[in-house]
Parts: C-alpha cells; structure tokens; sequence
C-alpha cells in the first residue's frame, strides 16, 4: 500500500499567455510508515504536487496518481474518501479556522465525513492529545484567541481527527517560533511512530534532514534528487547549482572536508557529526593542542 | 470548485502596442464616447461597421481573441435571455412558427442587434481593461472627477479606494481558491447537496476570508499611516499623465468615424 505518482505534468491558465508548466514529469513514491520530504523554492512545484496527492487538483490523464492502488483520476473514485485517506495540512492552516470553539473546528472534519458526535468527540480528543494539547483545557476556547503556535496545532489536529492514514504538511513550522518548530517536529515524529505515513514539504534542509529518511528535491516542477537523506545531501554540487542552502551539520563538515580532507560529510546525526570535527581537527597538528 | 478569475477588471496583458501607450484618459473618454454611440445604431451595417473597427483595435492591441471573448463568459446568461426574448415576444410578421411560439422578422432583427450591441459594449470595456493597467485606470479616473471637487467630491480618495480594491481583487480571489481546497480537504463537498446545504458550506469560507480582510485592511492602514498618508492632502503623483501627439490623432480620427458611423447608419 502506497502512493504512486507517475510522469504528472501540470500547466497552470492552459493555453493562456499567463500559463506556467508547475510540474514537469514527476515521479514519486511514498511507502507505508515512512516519512519523505519534499523539498525545493517557492515555485518549485511543491504545493502543486501534494494538492494533486487527495485529489484537490484533479490528474489530467490516467494512472499518474495512484493512491492505494486506486487510480484517483477515475470519475468513479469517491474523492470525499481519498481525502480521508490523505490528509493535506496548507500552509498556514490556521489561516482555514472557522468555528466558535476548538472542539467544533477539529471536529469539522470528522462530521463532514458523517461520524456521530459521540464517536467525533473521541477523535478530537485523541487528535488533540497528538499535538500536545490538553482536550478539556482547550476545547471550549475560541480558536481565534490562540497563540500562533496554538492555532497551527488546532489545525493540524483538525486534519489528525479524520484519522488519515497518510498525512501531508505543506511547511508546518513557517513562520513559527524556534522552540515550536523544533516541538512539532516532535510530535510529527510520535504521529509517524503510531503508523501514520508522512510526507513534510518544506525549503528549510535542516527541518528536513533531521526528520525524513528519504527526500525528493524539486526544481522548475522536476525532480533532480531523489533518494535518501544522506545521499541527497551528499550532491553538494547540484544544490548548490540550484541556489539551495546545505544543512548547517553538512556545511560545516563539507568545507572541513575541502580543506583537511577524509571527512565523512554525509554524517546527519548531531553527535557523530561532533565527533567527525574533532577527530578531523585532531589529526591536523595545528590544532591539536589547543583542543582540550 | 474553483472560482476562476472570469472578471476581464485588472487582467492587464502587457503587449506594449500603440493602444497600450495611449493615455490612459483618451481610452477612458473614447470608450464611454463609443458606449454610448452604440445605443444610436439604428441597422446592421452601423453594427458591422462598430464591429469592424473594434475587431481592428483588437488586432492592433495584439491581444489574443480569446481573452475578449472569456470576458463575454459572465454575462452569457444574460445575453441568451435577451435575445431569447426578442426572438419569440416581438410583434411583427411571423418567419417561424413553432407551436405556441412565434419567430417574427422583426423579432430576428431586434435579436441580432441586442446580442451585437452587448457584444460590442463587452468587447470595447475589455479594450480598455485588457490595454490599459489598473493604476493607469485610476489615475485617468481620478483626473476626469477633478472638476467635481467643487461640489465636495473627494476625487482623489475615491482613485485611492479604486486602487485599492483593484488591487486586492486577484488577493481575495487567489485566497477564496486556497480556502475552498482547504475545507475541501476536510471533507466539505461543495458540488453536491440541496441548496440550503450549499449555502452552509460557505460559512468556513466565508469566516476566515472576513477575519484576513479585516486583518489586511488594519494592516494596510498602519502601512499607509507609516508613510504618512493623510486623508485630504495633496497629492503629487509619481507618473504625471500627459497627452502625446498620437493622443489627439487618435481622438479625433476614432470621434470622426464613429460620429459619421452613427449619423448614417
């Protein structure tokens, strides 16, 4: 069980002067409980692609959005369930809160799908609790009173409660404060450890390198890299090409690299990473003894 | 679903053609001028002539046919319903006799001149719309009320909320598009259900879209206040609208024809 994309291509405004190719032959895979990131520039192609995952934007020709082994671009697919089974988080979700109290907004989703009170009451609950947010202290609150971190997680449990088996977030933490960001990401990883299949877009490498273990890198609405983490990020001289910043562990360890040689640069981790510089630093006799 | 951008107001196509660098004030002045010419067209050879130098203007402007024709879209209803019912509610000598209803000749005629005659007033308004910026619009706008400031007219506030709200015409759209894709992915169909259940779905539309305008307006107002906006002062402009040689050809050649136009058809 998976997503599935095959050779996508999408034009925005076909045909009219203002039409712009937004994805250009792309391919990708997503399998169960992994969590894959996306990442590229604004106008990469990003956002149009994972609209394309639950159906918002509707494939143009067969057998290019495969979703469980449903091809969603047969007119008898119910899109209602694919959107289920696909949850999609906007960017700035909290910019679609709409309801009077928390409860009533996470469980929107969850009614429209035809779930009885009680049993919605149940999955905001569970929802909530993912995102660390205490369901009785919130539930009676407007979301409009929030702070920004607060509402983005009301929104994200929003999408949570539906229960999707595969969840996608289009730049979760933007815009967020540091200490927040680095919280999500956590709860993000708690989520996938249950059994929920992720896909992160993003532009930030280092958000991304830290959390998925395989990253696709789009570039003008095609995919340049693909592969694991450590692999994508060891094609320095592509990144670069494209304008886009290495993660900070990589940079450093790149540049050590450049001028001492024998480094291992594809090293993610934070620890190992230390360890790599030090070792680096102890084999050059300069620095040797100013390192305690 | 998907609210497209149908409305021709603020689709600039930048073509750089000789219509695009008329003054904003001669398009103005002769659109409205022709506007109302249309209405003294009394047979179809005055129409056809209209017809042909709209058509001409259009090749000049070198805007594609099908951006004038998409403006058309909004009011297709309209169109049909007028000519749906000149066609079968003129008196006159009957043509065609289908049962109850009576195609007459003079109904056939009255048709073809209402369909041309909305054409035409759709196709001159995207001339202007489609050659001419918003901002250039405005500030044309702005000079043609100056003389009403002796009345109290506040000319160059009205340009200012014309601006602004030209401006934020593609904002709200391209927003309304991003909340409809978003409630959507919370399940909301908004193809299907009675009519009573259609008008709730707007509500998580509508709510957020009033709570970011309201937002963006406050924070415009902070933005101009920090540049010193004041309701009321003079104001200088950046760009001092200025009529060229090719302004004044261009009027009286377009005045003359349509004028003679008019007179014998």
């Amino acid at each position: 069980m998976s997503i599935k994309v095959r050779n996508l291509t999408y034009i925005y405004d076909e045909g009219f002067i203002f039409a712009k190719k937004a994805l250009d032959n792309v391919s990708l895979d997503v399998f169960d409980r992994e969590i894959v990131g996306i990442i590229g520039h604004t106008g990469s192609g990003k956002s149009t692609l994972v609209q394309h995952l639950n159906g918002l934007i509707k494939p143009k020709k067969p057998d290019t959005v495969i979703i469980d082994e449903v091809d969603i671009f047969n007119p008898k697919v119910n899109l209602k369930e694919v959107r289920q089974k696909v949850g999609l988080v906007f960017q700035y979700p909290e910019m679609q809160l709409f309801e009077e109290t928390v409860e009533k907004d996470v469980s929107f989703g969850p009614r429209n799908l035809g779930i009885l009170e009680e049993e919605a009451r149940e999955k905001v609950r569970e929802a909530l609790e993912m995102v660390s947010l205490d369901y009785e202290k919130y539930k009676d609150r407007s979301p409009f009173l929030l702070s920004g971190g607060e509402k983005r997680r009301v929104a994200v449990a929003g999408i949570l409660a539906m229960k999707p088996k595969y969840l996608i977030l289009d730049e979760p933490t933007a815009g967020l404060d540091p200490w927040v960001r680095v919280e999500i990401f956590e709860e993000l990883q708690n989520i996938n450890e249950k059994g929920t299949t992720i896909v992160i877009v993003s532009h930030d490498m280092d958000e991304i390198s830290k959390i998925a273990k395989r990253i696709y890198m789009l570039s003008n609405g095609c995919v340049v890299l693909d592969g694991s983490s450590d692999y994508v990020f060891s094609q320095f001289a592509v990144i670069k090409e494209l304008g886009l910043s290495l993660p900070q562990i990589t940079e450093i360890l790149y540049m050590l690299n450049l001028e001492f040689g024998k480094v291992d640069f594809t090293q993610l981790d934070l620890d190992r990473a230390a360890n790599e510089i030090l070792e680096c630093l102890k084999r050059n006799k300069k620095w040797k003894s100013k390192i305690v | 679903m998907e609210i497209k951008n149908s409305l021709t107001i603020g689709q600039y196509i930048p073509t750089g053609s000789i219509i695009h660098k008329l003054d904003p004030r001669t398009k103005l002045i002769l659109v409205l001028f022709f506007m109302i010419m249309v209405f003294f067209i009394k047979n179809l050879v005055g129409y056809i002539l209209f017809f042909s130098l709209i058509c001409i203007l259009i090749v000049v402007s070198k805007i594609q046919m099908k951006y004038f024709i998409r403006g058309l879209k909004p009011i297709l209803i309209l169109i049909l319903f007028t000519v749906f019912l000149q066609l079968f509610f003129t008196n006159g000598s009957p043509v065609v006799i289908l049962g109850p209803l009576v195609i007459t000749e003079e109904g056939v005629y009255l048709a073809i001149f209402i369909f041309l005659r909305l054409v035409l007033l759709v196709f001159s308004s995207s001339l202007l719309t489609l050659t001419t910026s918003p901002m250039q619009l405005t500030s044309a706008l702005e000079y043609l009320l100056t003389p009403f400031k002796f009345v109290g007219l506040p000319s160059s506030e009205i340009s200012m909320m014309m601006t602004i709200a030209l401006r934020f015409i593609p904002t709200i759209l391209e927003e309304t598009n991003r909340l409809i894709k978003a409630q959507s992915a919370r399940g909301i169909d908004f193809e299907k259900g009675s009519l009573f259940k259609r008008i709730q779905n707007m509500i998580p539309i509508l709510v957020p879209l009033f709570v970011s305008a309201f937002r963006r307006a406050d924070e415009l107002a902070i933005a101009m206040e920090a540049r010193c906006f004041q309701v009321g002062a003079k104001r200088t402009h950046l760009r001092e609208l200025q009529f060229e040689r090719r302004d004044y050809v261009f009027i009286i050649l377009f005045i003359s024809i349509v004028t003679v136009v008019s007179i014998f058809f």
